[in-house]
C-alpha cells in the first residue's frame, strides 16, 4: 500500500507528542479506542478563557495512519475555537492525508477524539454537555479526563 | 548489505538461482506437453516430470506413485479435505482439524459443514500445539478425516504429527496434513508420521510460485475424489496439463533442500536465535508467541507491548516481516491463530512475525536488532499504553470503548 508524503511525513515527525496535566480546569482528554482493537488515541486540549484551543498533545496506539491522523488533528485545532474545533470532520483527515479506505476508521478516531477532549473540557467548565457529549457518549475518558475506572 | 532486508519466508521464498536454472529450458525448447504420447516433445517432458516427482516424493520418504501434482497447497488442501469426505461419506459425515490451522483447510472444512457434514475445530494450547489425547477423545465411530498441519504458518509451532498418526491409524481414520511450512525445514516423513495424505507447496522451499502436490498413500490406499474434471491427468486426481517448467522447479527445490536441510537448519536455528537473544537484549517487555521448543528454526513471533505492529513495521520498511495485527487486514480482526492461543488482542496486534530463510545473515539479522529497538523506543514514546504502563494503570481496569 503506497502512503501519501503527508502522511509519512506526519508519521516520521509526529507533530504535538506528549502530555498535558489532565487534571487541570483548562485541559480537556479525550481517549478513544480500545487496545483490544488495536487503536488508543489520547488527544488533550488546552483552552484559554475566550474558548481558543491553545495547545494540543497527542499520544496513539495504533497503525501509522492513526498516528498520523492524530498527529494531523493536533496541528489543525491549535488556533480554533472548540466550536471550530468540532467542525473537524474524518472525512477532512482522510482527504487531506489521502487515506486508503481501510484506513478511513483512524481518522473516524481522531474526529472522536476531538469531541471526546472537547466533551471533557467542557464538563470541568460546569457540566455545559452539548450536542457534543452525546457523540461521544462511549469515550472512555471519565469525569476527570482520565480513563474510568469500574 | 542489501536493502531491503528479506524476512518474511513463510509468506515465500526466493526461487533458488539453481532451480531457476533447471527451470529455464522447460519455457524455451522443452516446450513439450508431457501428455503428449505420440512424439519426443511430450516424451522429454514427461521423463522431466516423472524425475521431479520422484525427487518431491523423496523429500517426504513417499513413492514417486504417491505423487499428485497440483497448482499449490491451497488446491491439495481443497483436494485432500473435500475429495477424502466425498468419498467417504457414505462411512461417515464427521472431520476433526484444529483452530489454528491454514484458511485453504478450514475454509474447505466449512465448506463440508455448509453440506451438512460436521467438524470439530480442536483448540490448542498457549505454546500453540494441539494435545493428542483431546484429538484422539474427539474421534469418534462416523469420523473419517483428521487434518492437522505439520507446523504453523504465523508461529512456526511444530505439531504432533508422529503422535496423531499414530493415534489415525490405530483408529483407522485417516490422516491428512498440511506439511507445507515443515517440508524442508525440519524433517518430515509421511511414513514415520502415518500420515495418509500430505500437502506440499514449491514456493515455500525455494522453487516457483504456483505449483504444489499432494501426497497420496498407496498403502494403504487413501481414496479421494478428484475436484477438478477433465482430461484424467494425475491418475485421474488432478486433470489439467501440466505445469513442466513449475514441476521441474519443484523438484530440484526439493532435492536441494533435502540435501541442505541438516545444515541449513542448524544454521537457520542459530540466526534466529541471535535474532531472539539481540531483540531481548535490546527491548523490554516483548513476549514469543508460541513454544519456542517445538518450533521450525526459522520462525521468530514475538509481541512487542503497547506498540501497535503495522506502525512498527512501516517504522522498518526496508525490513519485510508481517504481523498478526488487525491493522494489517480487511477484517479488522487480529490473527486467528493467536487468537485461539489465547494471546490477549491487545498483544495480538503488537505481534511481528520472522521468517529467516536460506540467504539471510548474520548482519542483516544485527542490523535489524538495532533498528527494532530504536523504533519500538520511538513508537513507545508515542504510546498512550506505555505511558500508562509507566503511571502503574492497568489497562484492563479501563472502560474502553469497544467499536
Ligand atoms: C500452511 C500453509 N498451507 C497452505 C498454504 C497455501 O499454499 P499455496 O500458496 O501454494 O496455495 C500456505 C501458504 O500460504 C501455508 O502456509
Ligand atoms: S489503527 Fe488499526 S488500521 Fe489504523
Amino acid at each position: 500500500m503506497a502512503y501519501s508524503e503527508k502522511l509519512l511525513d506526519h508519521y516520521e515527525n509526529p507533530r504535538n507528542v506528549g502530555t498535558l496535566d489532565k487534571e487541570a480546569p483548562d485541559v480537556g482528554t479525550g481517549l478513544v479506542g480500545a487496545p483490544a482493537c488495536g487503536d488508543v488515541m489520547r488527544l488533550q486540549i488546552k483552552v484559554n478563557g475566550e474558548g481558543v484551543i491553545e495547545e494540543a498533545r497527542f499520544k496513539t496506539f495504533g497503525c501509522g495512519s492513526a498516528i498520523a491522523s492524530s498527529s494531523l488533528v493536533t496541528e489543525w485545532v491549535k488556533g480554533r475555537t472548540v466550536e471550530a474545533a468540532l467542525a473537524i470532520s474524518n472525512r477532512e483527515v482522510a482527504a487531506e492525508l489521502e487515506l486508503p479506505p481501510v484506513k478511513v476508521h483512524c481518522s473516524v478516531l481522531a474526529e472522536d477524539a476531538i469531541k471526546a477532549a472537547v466533551a471533557d473540557w467542557r464538563r470541568k467548565q460546569g457540566g455545559a454537555t452539548g450536542a457534543e457529549d452525546a457523540a461521544a457518549p462511549a469515550a472512555p475518558g471519565g469525569a476527570d479526563g482520565g480513563p474510568r475506572r469500574p | 548489505m542489501k536493502i531491503p532486508i528479506y524476512m518474511d519466508h513463510h509468506a515465500t521464498t526466493p526461487v533458488d538461482p539453481r532451480v531457476l536454472e533447471a527451470m529455464l529450458p522447460y519455457f524455451g525448447v522443452e516446450f513439450g506437453n508431457a501428455a503428449s504420447k505420440s512424439h519426443v516433445f511430450g516424451w522429454r517432458a514427461e521423463e522431466a516430470v516423472e524425475a521431479a516427482r520422484a525427487e518431491v516424493a523423496a523429500i517426504v520418504g513417499a513413492t514417486a506413485r504417491e505423487i499428485v501434482f497440483t497448482s499449490g497447497a491451497t488446491e491439495s488442501d481443497n483436494l485432500a479435505v473435500k475429495g477424502v469426505a466425498q468419498f467417504h461419506q457414505g462411512r461417515g459425515r464427521h472431520l476433526v482439524t484444529c483452530q489454528t490451522e491454514h484458511k485453504a483447510v478450514l475454509d474447505s472444512m466449512h465448506a463440508l459443514e455448509r453440506q451438512g457434514f460436521e467438524v470439530t475445530f480442536l483448540p490448542v494450547g498457549s505454546d500453540g500445539r494441539l494435545d493428542p489425547g483431546a484429538l484422539e477423545r474427539a474421534l469418534r465411530p462416523d469420523t473419517i478425516l483428521v487434518s492437522v498441519m505439520a507446523a504453523n504458518n504465523e508461529t512456526g509451532v511444530l505439531q504432533p504429527v508422529e503422535e496423531i498418526g499414530r493415534i489415525t491409524r490405530e483408529r483407522g481414520v485417516l490422516f491428512h496434513c498440511d506439511a507445507v511450512q515443515a517440508v524442508g525445514r525440519v524433517p518430515f516423513d509421511v511414513e514415520r508420521a502415518n500420515v495418509d495424505l500430505a500437502s506440499l507447496s514449491a514456493h515455500k522451499l525455494y522453487g516457483p510460485k504456483g505449483v504444489g502436490a499432494l501426497y497420496v498413500r498407496r498403502k494403504p490406499r487413501a481414496r479421494l475424489i478428484a475436484q477438478m474434471d477433465g482430461g484424467g491427468h494425475e491418475r485421474g486426481l488432478r486433470s489439467g496439463t501440466l505445469n513442466v517448467p513449475g514441476i521441474v522447479g519443484f523438484g530440484k527445490a526439493c532435492a536441494l533442500a533435502a540435501a541442505e536441510l541438516p545444515a541449513e537448519s542448524a544454521r537457520l536455528l542459530a540466526l534466529r536465535e541471535r535474532l531472539r537473544r539481540g531483540i531481548d537484549a535490546a527491548v523490554d517487555r516483548v513476549t514469543v508467541n508460541g513454544s519456542l521448543e517445538h518450533r521450525l528454526p526459522g520462525n521468530l513471533n514475538v509481541s512487542f507491548a503497547w506498540v501497535e505492529g503495522e506502525a512498527l513495521m512501516m517504522a522498518m520498511k526496508d525490513v519485510a516481516v508481517s504481523s498478526g495485527s488487525a491493522c494489517t487486514s480487511a477484517s479488522l480482526e487480529p490473527s486467528y491463530v493467536l487468537r485461539a492461543m489465547g494471546v490477549p488482542d491487545d498483544l495480538a496486534h503488537s505481534s511481528i512475525r520472522f521468517g529467516l530463510g536460506r540467504f539471510n545473515t548474520e548482519e542483516e539479522v544485527d542490523w535489524v536488532v538495532e533498528l527494532l529497538g530504536r523504533k519500538v523506543k520511538k513508537l513507545r514514546d508515542l504510546s498512550p499504553l506505555a505511558e500508562m504502563a509507566r503511571e502503574g494503570i492497568d489497562p484492563s481496569s479501563v472502560a474502553w470503548d469497544h467499536r
